[in-house]
């Protein structure tokens, strides 16, 4: 007990102290600490391991336009709708006008809006994937997101091909209000029109995904196939715990709880994500099994 | 202060107990007194209208959570005839939060299906406010396939906070139960009407909504996010709804404007609460004069139809000029 108590004063000293040390000695962005298990990654090492932590197996979020690359193969790749940005019809204005966050998100993001979408392949199975950019706007649905995700089904449908979506998204983006609870519709009713076609929808969910998104589109794959450790629901944390003055169960909306609970048909890891939805997308098309890895 | 009336309308509120007193007190007595009411009434109306001509965003809002205002179930008992509810989905649960049957609209059979939010503390609680779970999706989705296998058009009737926030909705999947009824009505072969008779609160609103042909009760609202939460999410305080209300245009007549919904039915003066009979009247109007005019569309064309409606829901710009 007694040396418990001089070891506790000491230890956060020399933690500090360890800190600080790495600090002034590390160049900057070489190493990334892992958000989970605070363990300090070598980059170049988190990258071949695609940003996934090689000691606590988290997987970390990555930019849309990485996702594609890590998921399609190199050639050929076409991005698509590239050139659709959002109007500000309402004029929205909270404590900063939503222009000048739009303008701010496609700074720091490069992108136009939150979603990007290619045609490309796996495997050499041709496809259509698109992306959620989480660092623009949270990865937010409003009318580009929702009309980029209408055109990808509508090339599908045109050029018989699957579709793969990996989602993350925090929901609707409030800021054009109506028009993006009515995104959720018309993703959803693309999708119908998928499924009166015989295509193949897989939906990946990445950490995280909530409201509008989870409520519609995520959730409407043939194969719903999740991440390990994503945070995915209908309503986030905070506001149930509010609501029903409950303490959440451990795990609770991680991709176990859901996939124990019937909402995701898989959990796959980022290294087997290639492999798993070519495999399951070749057997859903009655395309040849591929050789090559 | 009267419960039943809200901050602004506590005018009305004086003025009325006012008239209720003379009445207690001329009853049977002076001649005059009933001068003097009438005057009163005079002035109530007359204060009313002033009141309700500019009412802002926030107060609308306001008014369709409004402790008195007509229910679901108050409009079925007016509107309609021949109401047999319909219950559970199969597969866990009834939902009370959702009330849903088969009905006749003047001669016309049809499935009615809509939000219920209760009226005493025990029914409030028993139909958790209006907040469907995923077996009051489950439910309604059932009662639509129901209907477009029997050539019945689908009418709903939206007033919601939302999808219930919970545990239990969250392992039961409310999420795919929304998602799936979106997509599900997108392609039923059989006309489908939404009337937001008060809260239209986001995606558990839509997942009852996709629609034909969208109408709201001109002191309804529907939004993607209540007032409230939009504000503590964007302004850091719900203090800040009456801001966010008007920042998000989630009146029916701003909605109109935008194209959003076609058709804003007028409320009785001082909101449909005042006159119960009326609003259902106007309502059963509507409904009568919306599905006549579907009826122009059917089968295939009908659904293409309501799949153009929704791709036409949308605020994009292209950069260069082709795609």
């Amino acid at each position: 007990m007694s040396n418990a108590s001089w070891l506790d004063k000491i230890l956060p000293a020399i933690r500090k102290g360890d800190e600080g040390h790495r600090k002034a000695n590390v160049p900057e962005g070489l190493w990334r600490k892992c958000p989970r298990c605070d363990g300090v990654v070598y980059r170049p090492e988190l990258e071949r391991n695609m940003d996934v932590c090689p000691k606590c197996d988290h997987h970390m979020r990555i930019s849309a336009r990485r996702r594609l690359s890590l998921f399609l193969d190199e050639t050929p790749q076409t991005e698509m709708f590239a050139d659709l940005e959002p109007v500000d019809r309402l004029k929205f204005r909270d404590s900063k006008k939503y222009k000048d966050r739009l303008v701010a998100a496609q700074k720091a993001t490069g992108e136009k809006d939150a979603l990007v979408a290619v045609k490309g392949a796996v495997k050499e199975l041709p496809l259509v994937a698109v992306a959620f950019e989480f660092n623009f706007m949270g990865g937010s649905m409003g009318s580009v997101v929702g009309e980029r995700f209408v055109r990808a089904v509508d090339v599908c449908l045109e050029k018989r091909l699957p579709l793969v979506c990996f989602a993350a998204s925090g929901g609707a983006r409030m800021q054009e209000a109506l028009f993006s609870l009515m995104q959720m519709a018309r993703t959803s009713a693309a999708l119908q029109r998928m499924r009166d076609a015989g295509l193949p929808f897989i939906s990946v969910l990445t950490d995280p995904v909530y409201g509008g998104v989870s409520a519609s589109l995520a959730m409407l794959g043939d194969v719903n196939v999740a991440e390990p450790g994503a945070l995915i629901g209908f309503a986030g944390p905070r506001v149930i715990e509010q609501t029903v003055r409950q303490k959440l169960p451990d795990g609770f909306q991680r991709s176990e709880f859901l996939l124990e609970h019937g909402a995701v048909d898989m959990i796959v890891s980022r290294h087997d994500m290639r492999d798993t939805l070519h495999r399951l997308l070749a057997n859903l098309t009655h395309a040849p099994v591929s050789e090559s890895a | 202060m009267n419960p039943n009336f809200l901050e602004f309308e506590q005018p009305i509120a004086d003025l009325e107990a006012k008239i209720e007193e003379l009445r207690l007190v001329g009853t049977g007595s002076d001649v005059n007194i009933s001068d003097e009411i009438g005057k009163l009434q005079q002035k109530s109306i007359s204060l009313t209208e002033s009141i309700f001509k500019d009412l802002t965003p926030w107060q609308i809002s306001q008014v369709s959570r409004h402790p008195q205002r007509p229910y679901m179930l108050d409009y079925i008992e007016r509107v309609f005839t021949d109401f047999d509810e319909l219950h559970g989905d199969r597969a866990f649960a009834d939902d009370p939060a959702i009330v849903g049957g088969t009905a006749r609209l003047g001669d016309r059979p049809v499935m009615i299906i809509g939000h219920q939010k209760g009226r005493s503390v025990k029914d409030k609680v028993r139909r958790n406010f209006g907040m469907p779970k995923p077996e009051g999706y489950r439910k309604a989705l059932r009662l639509m396939e129901m209907a477009e296998r029997f050539r019945l058009p689908i009418l709903t009737f939206i007033d919601t906070p939302g999808a219930f926030p919970g545990i239990d909705a969250e392992e039961r999947g409310q999420s795919e139960a929304i998602a799936r009824n979106l997509m599900v009505m997108s392609k039923l072969d059989t006309p489908i009407v939404a009337t937001v008779i008060g809260e239209g609160g986001s995606g558990g609103a839509l997942a009852i909504g996709v629609c034909d042909h969208l109408q709201m009760l001109q002191y309804s609202t529907y939004s993607v996010i209540s007032p409230e939460g939009c504000a503590s999410i964007l302004w850091r305080s719900a203090d800040k709804a009456p801001e966010a209300a008007q920042a998000m245009g989630l009146t029916a007549a701003r909605l109109h404007e935008l194209g959003i919904v076609d058709q804003v039915i007028d409320e009785p003066l001082g909101g449909a609460h005042r006159d119960y009979d009326q609003a259902a009247e106007r309502v059963r109007a509507s409904l009568v004069a919306s599905l006549e005019a579907l009826d122009a569309h059917q089968g295939e064309a009908l659904v293409q139809r309501r799949y153009d409606r929704l791709l036409s829901y949308s605020n994009v710009t292209s950069a260069t000029a082709e795609s």
